[in-house]
């Protein structure tokens, strides 16, 4: 960013202040825990909570189908095509329209929104799991198999282990697409911290829409940086670690790659 | 429900999706322009490579609303401008592209390269000749990846009061009128679509020998 040249414009001016204004709105006390005295909209803390919740829940219910899915497209190969077909297309849905459709649906309430974090939240899991049993080395799994492993053998204690990195990136998107789109949600729902942005953006108040983006920006940065660090401990060494340079780049196809070509078990993370 | 809302107010859905397809062309071309470029670069350079994906990261995390205030403030232009939203947009598409662009430069066999400068290239002839054919289908596969998310985040500028199909979505939750969502989700889809089919005709005219070989081309599977 740009900002710090200095330009004699008002507007320009006005802008920085705007970010002074909104880093001191969000470090003022009374905005963190509420003011006994006059209650006029809920304090930050809350509506983190209110976003840790809902984004909480989302995250495991994503979790709870992209998972058994994504090893079953991975252990068998099988339904690889289809699982991408689908994600193109959850792609090319526009967030705010899934919201309002289901919200006129449903009720104006916490479930639709929910709904649409989870069908956002789900390919991401999903491409996660899969790229992370493609990346396991072809000729561990036929060795173990040899070896006696049975099917669920080989799941559990070759192919999550092996691809742990991969799956933890994988929950790293997912996380942040939930928490991304929860604060679009709030434009329809007034809960969490993107209700700060709804109400900036209804009553143009530049101050309380800054200290907003400022926060849910902050949220997001810190989500993703520690399920990068879990990304980095969990993977085992020499094993597919996520962000990790590979010497090779053309084995690196943003995340996915045909189990039949090459056994390079180093692989890039799914979050770009 | 009145479906025959769709029929009377076909009109303002036009102009709507013309304002749209205008708002998400501008961050695919800009994006495009900016990261082949910077993609070379950083797959020709580690140092590069790390700075540039690492900002890309960071990018790529702001959610898009919070994105597109960030940018009046920063620029000093008024929160309603259209340009707020084209320029996020341009930075979200450079984040998505760069990666790509490294990897589909990455991809250019080096004996190819290495052949292009003993037969006496010089550095932008053989960019120009060499590199930036060969790694085509590739940077193809990005831009279509940016192109369809561009399309899909322009609706949330409908939020900052930005108009384009979006506004179907907010006037239809302040309406209640389910039809109005539907035909904006279907009319942003078809549009995705649309710009999905022009790329890959421009990758064709562009690139005719990907056309008869395409098991042979380096195709990265896109996947989120």
């Amino acid at each position: 960013m740009e900002s710090t040249i200095p330009q004699p414009s008002a507007e320009t001016d006005g802008g920085h202040m705007t970010f002074v204004d909104a880093l001191a709105w969000i470090f003022t006390a009374s905005h963190w825990f509420g003011d006994p005295g006059r209650s006029t909209s809920p304090a930050i803390f809350q509506r983190l909570i209110e976003t840790l919740q809902l984004c909480g829940v989302s995250v495991l219910i994503a979790c709870v189908i992209a998972v058994p899915l994504g090893i079953l497209i991975g252990h068998s190969g099988r339904g690889r095509t289809a699982a991408i077909l689908v994600s193109n297309v959850a792609r090319a849905l526009p967030t705010l329209g899934l919201l309002s459709i289901l919200i006129l649906l449903i009720a104006v309430n916490a479930v639709p929104v929910v709904v649409v974090l989870v069908i956002l939240g789900i390919p991401p899991m999903l491409a996660g799991v899969y790229a992370g049993f493609e990346s396991v080395n072809r000729d561990t799994i036929d060795a173990a198999r040899a070896t006696g492993f049975r099917e669920w053998q080989i799941i559990t204690r070759i192919e999550i282990p092996l691809s742990a990195g991969l799956l933890v990136g994988g929950l790293r998107s997912t996380a942040l697409q939930i928490v991304a789109t929860s604060t679009v949600a709030a434009y329809f729902l007034p809960i969490g911290l993107g209700a700060y942005l709804a109400n900036g953006i209804a009553s143009r108040d530049d101050v309380q829409l800054v200290a907003g983006a400022i926060l849910v920006t902050a949220l997001c940065l810190l989500v993703d940086g520690v399920l990068a660090i879990v990304q980095r401990l969990v993977a085992p060494r020499g094993s597919s670690r996520g962000a990790t340079d590979s010497a090779t780049p053309k084995n690196r196809s943003r995340g996915v790659r045909r189990p039949t070509r090459g056994s390079h078990p180093i692989q890039e993370g799914m979050q770009s | 429900m009145d479906w025959g809302w769709i029929g009377r107010n076909l009109d303002q859905m036009w102009s709507q999706a013309l304002e749209h397809a205008a708002l998400s062309t501008l961050p695919i071309v800009i994006g495009f322009l900016i990261s082949v470029p910077l993609g070379y670069w950083a797959s020709r350079s580690t140092a590069a490579r790390s700075i540039l994906f690492v900002l890309g990261n960071i990018v790529y995390t702001i959610p898009a609303i919070a994105l597109i205030v960030f940018v009046p403030v920063t620029l000093g232009l008024a929160v309603l401008d259209p340009r707020n939203l084209v320029v996020a947009l341009t930075l979200y598409a450079i984040a998505l592209m760069v990666r790509a662009a490294s990897d589909a430069f990455a991809a250019v066999p080096h004996d190819v390269t290495g052949s292009a400068t003993a037969v006496g290239f010089s550095g932008i002839q053989r960019f120009f000749a060499v590199d930036l054919p060969l790694a085509g289908p590739v940077l193809l596969a990005g831009v279509r990846v940016v192109s369809v998310s561009t399309v899909s985040l322009v609706s949330v500028g409908a939020l900052t009061g930005i108009d384009n199909l979006g506004m179907l979505f907010t006037d239809a939750f302040r309406n209640d009128n389910f039809p109005e969502a539907v035909a904006g989700i279907v009319a942003v889809l078809i549009i995705a679509a649309v710009f999905d089919i022009v790329l890959s005709l421009i990758g064709r005219l562009l690139m005719p020998w990907n056309r008869r070989s395409p098991s042979r081309v380096l195709r990265p599977t896109v996947a989120i």
